[in-house]
Formats: C-alpha cells, sequence, structure tokens
C-alpha cells in the first residue's frame, strides 16, 4: 500500500486547449502533499489526470508520463478502471449515494463492484473504513438511515471512509473542505493527518492555512493569463514555499498580493 | 396615526389594541362573499329577464362576469387602483382555471352518470363477454323482458394482454436506447439522428402506427411463413396490435426516461469511477436507482397513453366477442375498439340500448384504469424517489 507519484512531462488538455503544461513533480509515499494556487491555473484539472478521471470529460486527454512506483499509468493498454481502484478521490461537494443508506456507501466500492462477502467481513470493512474516517462514533446508530441525511462534513467523511474502504494507495482530494464548516474543516484536517500513515494524500486547497497545516510539501501553480496553460511554478517543503520561497510569484501569492 | 403600533422596543408583547396602520385602508374580508351574492343575485334576475326561463349555464357565466367587474369597481373605490389591477387579474386567472376543468369535469360526469348506474345493476358485465350475446337478446332487454346480457371481459383481458406486450417490447428498448443517448452516445451524429428520429415518432398519428405495424407483419408473413389467405388472415392478432401500440409508446418512454437520466448529477457517476467501479455498472448500480422512480412514472404515464388508443387497434387485432388470452394467434378485442364496436355496430341493429350501456360501462373502466395508471405513476415516483438529504 502507499505509492509514490512521479509525473514526466505532463501536459493535460480539454480538446485543443492545454490546461495544464509541462509538470514534472515527484510525490513522495505516505506524505501529504497540497497543490495551491489561484482559481483556474489547472489545480482540479492535475489533480483528475492523476487516476485517469480526466478523460471521463468529452474530448479531454493527457500527453506524458505519470508513474505510480514504477508503473507508468498512461502505458498504452493500461485499464483506466484498475488506476482508479489504486487512486481514490474525494470531491470538493460531498456526494454520498442518495439511494444508498451511510453503511452501503461505505460498502460501494465493493457492492458495486460485485464483490461477495458474508455479513461479518462487511461488518469488518465498515467499522474499520468508518473509524478511519473518525465517523464510527458519530454513524454507529444509524448506519441503514439515508447516507444523505448526514451533516455536510459527515457526509464529506463518509465519502473519505468509502474511499478509504476500497484500500487505495493514494488519496486525491480537490478542495475538501471548501463546503464545510470550520469544525468539519476541522475533523477533515485531523483525519488528512492520520491517513498519510497508511496513504499518499494529494490535497487542493484554497486556503494557505491549511496547505500549511496539513501538508509536508506543496506546490505552487500558477496561469500566465486567460488562455494561457496552468504550469507548476514551485514545489518544495510546505514550510520553505510559505516562509522562504524562491521564484516571486509564489512569494507575492503566498503573501496574499495577487490571485 | 396610532401609537401603540410603532413600540418596537425590547421586552415582552404588550397587548396590542386599536387599529394597526399598516392595515388601514383595506376592504373588510367579506366583502367578496356580498359581492357573489349580489352577482348570484342579479345574474339570476337578468337571466330571467332575457330568456323568459331560468338557464343555469346564462347564470352561471353571468354571475361569474358581474363578480369579476364588481370586485373591480368595488377594489378601485375602497382600496387602489394598483389592487384593483391586481384583483382584476387575480380574477381572471381562477376563471381560465375554472374553464379549463370545465371539459375535464364534464367528461368524467358523462361517463360516470352514464356507466356507473349500468355498471352497478348488472356487475357480471365485468366477468363475461360476448359470446353468447345476439340481437334477440338485446331486443328483449330493451323490451324490459330480460336484463342486460354480455360484458366486457375479452375487453379487459384484450387490453391488458397487448398493452403488457407492447410494455415487453418498449420499456427494453426505450431504456437502453435513452442510456445509450445519455451514458454512451455524447451528442455524436448517431445520438443527434436517434433523437430527431425519436421527435418525429412522437408525431406519428396512431393510425399510421397501426397500418405500420399490420402491413409490416403482412409482409413478414407473406415472406417467411406463406402467402395462403389463412396465413394472411393469421397477421391480424393481438401481437400486432403490440407491435403498433410499441411504435407509439417507444419515443414516449425515450424521451421521459432520458430527461431522468440527464439529471442524475454527474457528481455521481464521477463518485462511482473513482472507486474503482465500470461504466457498466455505474449505470445499473447507481445512475438507473437514482433515475428509477422517474423512468418508472415515465413508463406508466407511456402505458396509460397507449391504454386508450383505439384507431390502431382496431387495424390490426380485428375483433372478437370472446376472451382470447393467446397474443399470438387470432383476434382480440381491447376496451377502446369495444366501445367504438357496441356504439357503431350495435348488438341488435334495432335496439341499441343495451350495447350502449356496455359501452359507457366498458368507457367508465377504460377511465379507471388510465386514471389508476396515472395514481400509480406518482406514488411511485414519490416512494421510490431517494431519500432527500435530511437536513
Ligand atoms: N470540463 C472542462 N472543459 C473545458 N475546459 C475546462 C473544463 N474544466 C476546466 N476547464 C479549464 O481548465 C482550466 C483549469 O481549470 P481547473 O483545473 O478547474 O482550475 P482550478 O481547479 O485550479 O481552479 C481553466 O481554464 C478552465 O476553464
Ligand atoms: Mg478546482
Amino acid at each position: 500500500m502507499s505509492k509514490s507519484i512521479t509525473a514526466e512531462d505532463l501536459n493535460v488538455y480539454y480538446g485543443d486547449f492545454r490546461a495544464v503544461a509541462d509538470v514534472n513533480i515527484e510525490i513522495a509515499p505516505r506524505s501529504v502533499t497540497a497543490f495551491i494556487g489561484p482559481s483556474g491555473c489547472g489545480k482540479t484539472t492535475f489533480l483528475r489526470s492523476l487516476n485517469r478521471m480526466h478523460e471521463e470529460v468529452p474530448g479531454a486527454r493527457v500527453k506524458g508520463d505519470l508513474y505510480l512506483d514504477d508503473d507508468n499509468i498512461y502505458a498504452p493498454g493500461v485499464d483506466p478502471v484498475t488506476v482508479r481502484s489504486m487512486v481514490g478521490m474525494v470531491f470538493q461537494r460531498p456526494n454520498p449515494f442518495p439511494t444508498m443508506s451511510v453503511r452501503e456507501n461505505v460498502l460501494a466500492g465493493h457492492k458495486l463492484n460485485g464483490t461477495r462477502m458474508s455479513k461479518s467481513e462487511a461488518d469488518d470493512i465498515v467499522e474499520k473504513a468508518l473509524r478511519g474516517a473518525n465517523l464510527f462514533n458519530e454513524v454507529k446508530d444509524r448506519m441503514d438511515r439515508p447516507g444523505s441525511g448526514l451533516s455536510g462534513g459527515q457526509q464529506q467523511r463518509l465519502c473519505i471512509a468509502r474511499t478509504v474502504a476500497v484500500e487505495p494507495d493514494v488519496i486525491l482530494m480537490d478542495e475538501p473542505c471548501s463546503a464545510l464548516d470550520p469544525i468539519s474543516t476541522l475533523a477533515i484536517e485531523d483525519l488528512i493527518a492520520d491517513l498519510k500513515e497508511d496513504y499518499t494524500v494529494v490535497i487542493v486547497t484554497h486556503n494557505m492555512q491549511q496547505a500549511a497545516r496539513v501538508s509536508e510539501k506543496t506546490a505552487f501553480f500558477n496561469i500566465a493569463g486567460v488562455g494561457e496553460p496552468g504550469k507548476m511554478v514551485e514545489y518544495d517543503q510546505t514550510s520553505v514555499i510559505f516562509n522562504n520561497p524562491s521564484n516571486e510569484q509564489t512569494e507575492r501569492y503566498v503573501a496574499g498580493k495577487f490571485g | 396615526m396610532s401609537q401603540s403600533t410603532t413600540n418596537l422596543t425590547a421586552g415582552p408583547p404588550a397587548q396590542k389594541t386599536g387599529s394597526n396602520s399598516l392595515t388601514a385602508g383595506l376592504m373588510p374580508g367579506w366583502t367578496w362573499i356580498v359581492v357573489a351574492g349580489a352577482a348570484l343575485v342579479l345574474g339570476a334576475a337578468i337571466t330571467v329577464v332575457l330568456s323568459d326561463q331560468f338557464a343555469v349555464v346564462g347564470w352561471v357565466v353571468l354571475s361569474g362576469l358581474l363578480y369579476i367587474v364588481g370586485m373591480y369597481l368595488i377594489t378601485l373605490v375602497l382600496e387602489t387602483r394598483r389592487r384593483a389591477t391586481d384583483m382584476l387579474w387575480k380574477n381572471l386567472v381562477w376563471t381560465a382555471f375554472f374553464i379549463a376543468l370545465v371539459p375535464l369535469i364534464s367528461v368524467i360526469w358523462t361517463v360516470v352518470a352514464n356507466g356507473l348506474p349500468t355498471l352497478i345493476s348488472n356487475p357480471g358485465i365485468l366477468t363475461d363477454d360476448m359470446s353468447n350475446v345476439v340481437g334477440a337478446d338485446d331486443q328483449a332487454t330493451a323490451a324490459g323482458e330480460a336484463p342486460l346480457m354480455g360484458g366486457i371481459l375479452h375487453g379487459l383481458i384484450g387490453t391488458l394482454t397487448i398493452t403488457l406486450m407492447a410494455m415487453v417490447f418498449s420499456v427494453p428498448v426505450g431504456l437502453l436506447a435513452s442510456i445509450y443517448l445519455v451514458e454512451y452516445g455524447t451528442d455524436n451524429w448517431f445520438s443527434k439522428a436517434i433523437r430527431f428520429f425519436v421527435d418525429v415518432m412522437t408525431g406519428i398519428p396512431s393510425i399510421v402506427a397501426g397500418l405500420f405495424a399490420f402491413s409490416g407483419m403482412t409482409l413478414f408473413v407473406s415472406t417467411f411463413i406463406s402467402d395462403s389467405p389463412a396465413a394472411l388472415q393469421s397477421v391480424k392478432m393481438g401481437l400486432t396490435a403490440s407491435i403498433a401500440l410499441s411504435v407509439l409508446m417507444i419515443p414516449v418512454v425515450v424521451r421521459s426516461t432520458e430527461e431522468m437520466l440527464r439529471v442524475v448529477p454527474n457528481e455521481l457517476r464521477e463518485a462511482s469511477y473513482a472507486l474503482g467501479v465500470r461504466k457498466w455498472r455505474t449505470i445499473t448500480k447507481v445512475v438507473l436507482p437514482t433515475a428509477m422512480s422517474g423512468i418508472a412514472s415515465g413508463v406508466t404515464l407511456a402505458i396509460a397513453r397507449v391504454a386508450g388508443e383505439t384507431a390502431p387497434i382496431l387495424v390490426t387485432a380485428g375483433y372478437a366477442v370472446s376472451v382470447n388470452w393467446n397474443v399470438f394467434s387470432g383476434w382480440v378485442t381491447a376496451l377502446p375498439v369495444y366501445i367504438y364496436r357496441q356504439l357503431i355496430n350495435p348488438t341488435a341493429p334495432a335496439a341499441p340500448d343495451p350495447a350502449a350501456a356496455r359501452a359507457w360501462a366498458a368507457a367508465l373502466i377504460l377511465i379507471l384504469i388510465v386514471m389508476g395508471l396515472n395514481l400509480l405513476a406518482r406514488v411511485i415516483a414519490h416512494y421510490f424517489a431517494p431519500q432527500k438529504s435530511g437536513r
């Protein structure tokens, strides 16, 4: 479990529009990496290219190489479904399945794939995943109620539990707290700190304090102008990015001078 | 101005008495009752004067007009021009609503008034067919010498089997077509073509669908089985009628299912993909269940829409007087065709009343079936809908 991610000259396109250009990055296993940058600079787009989710958008494609440990996920013949079972994703807005109960939501990755398991196995998976998402105590009495009946923060942790339950190697999170209140945000941040014991975590965030709190390394993305591709400007230890960046754009951004 | 209404400071609310300055200058709440009463009386008087006798329709229409004008004038005098205009338009909108209800109520009333007495006095009509009824029976009934003979059972069974068979054809085809349109054919030329032809199919006159099914089946039988007169005779059967109804039903199912699939948020599909679930499983296990209530109620409405069709069944299924469960052979009668034939070709041409009574009873049952299907669609939509968030 837990794999490194290496991008080599990764370019991400929507049709003819190049949204992200020439990214080279190495992300260590069992670490938290934050992507920051102004809106529209391609953070989401790049994140979604890490589990081949990007190509679900009609006309979207990727050029370049992306390695999980030593395997190139963009090599010809690679099944994107296999990649996605190794690289889980948590979305900006909590999106539990509305037709499923809390318990079924946690088991969704197994149930939707038709995996057969005994009730006790399923119970174990549910409890482990919910404990892993710091949600077990809050929902243990309402396992069979609809997942969409939980609060926003609980729903987001349910989505994390759902992702954890399929035991991926990498967990991607796209602004997971942007729709949540400060208390729920704190709960998720605590959770991210726990998750990095077992997983490679990559998180996109608009909130620089959050990046500083949760991540070890930070990548700053920027865009030269409308219609220009987004680029990774600087990638370093989080403390360096926020206190002593080497790039002037980064310095201005973390100082709140633009963006 | 009364001082008491301007006291907005905190503290236990004092009992407010006296008039409210915010509602000053409004006419009392019972004004409309007075105006309505006056309009009714005046309307009645004018009706009697104008037509020498009391005509209910004229009375209602006149009173309505008088009420609208009266309310407008009174509001104009007692309140403001703005409120008077508001009152006028509000009353006009209500009038339009009642006018729209008139045909509906009138149809239901006519059918109930004509059909219900027959159903109550002859409940056997539901369990009997026309196989043993001859003209003499109806003449005896008309003369008051015998009870009403015959029934609509074969029509009920015919409608049931033909519609079920049509459902067997249209639901899979319609469902798969709309899944293709929404989930696979993202705006390529093929899906645009399908959408165009589905729209064209929606407008096909039902008799054309009937002729299509009939000539298609004739072609099939004469090419692959035999073109003997007996074989050509066998073209008329429940199956052919079901094909005709499917032609009418498929576009409705495709369109309503397409709408329902489109409103399933993309986030759910992506959530499923992100768990390493394949597309087809995502569709069957996430998208379809989420849209199920809408799809089911759309299908139910499509069934209700074709259950009342007459022309396509008339040209494809022939006419039978007894129950025929077999859709693959023999002529079948459906309820609408039964109604049509009983009215146009009464069993006893000299005594058409018993036939008409049976037709009205059949019409009532048909309306009940269609209404029941519509209600069922609502119940399905309500109970199968995914739980809304409990926040
Ligand atoms: N589905 C899409 N189709 C076409 N262009 C898109 C799509 N999604 C995003 N883009 C474009 O890609 C660029 C990067 O967007 P995004 O990755 O969402 O930025 P961020 O997440 O950093 O705010 C923007 O210029 C945006 O307009
Ligand atoms: Mg984004």
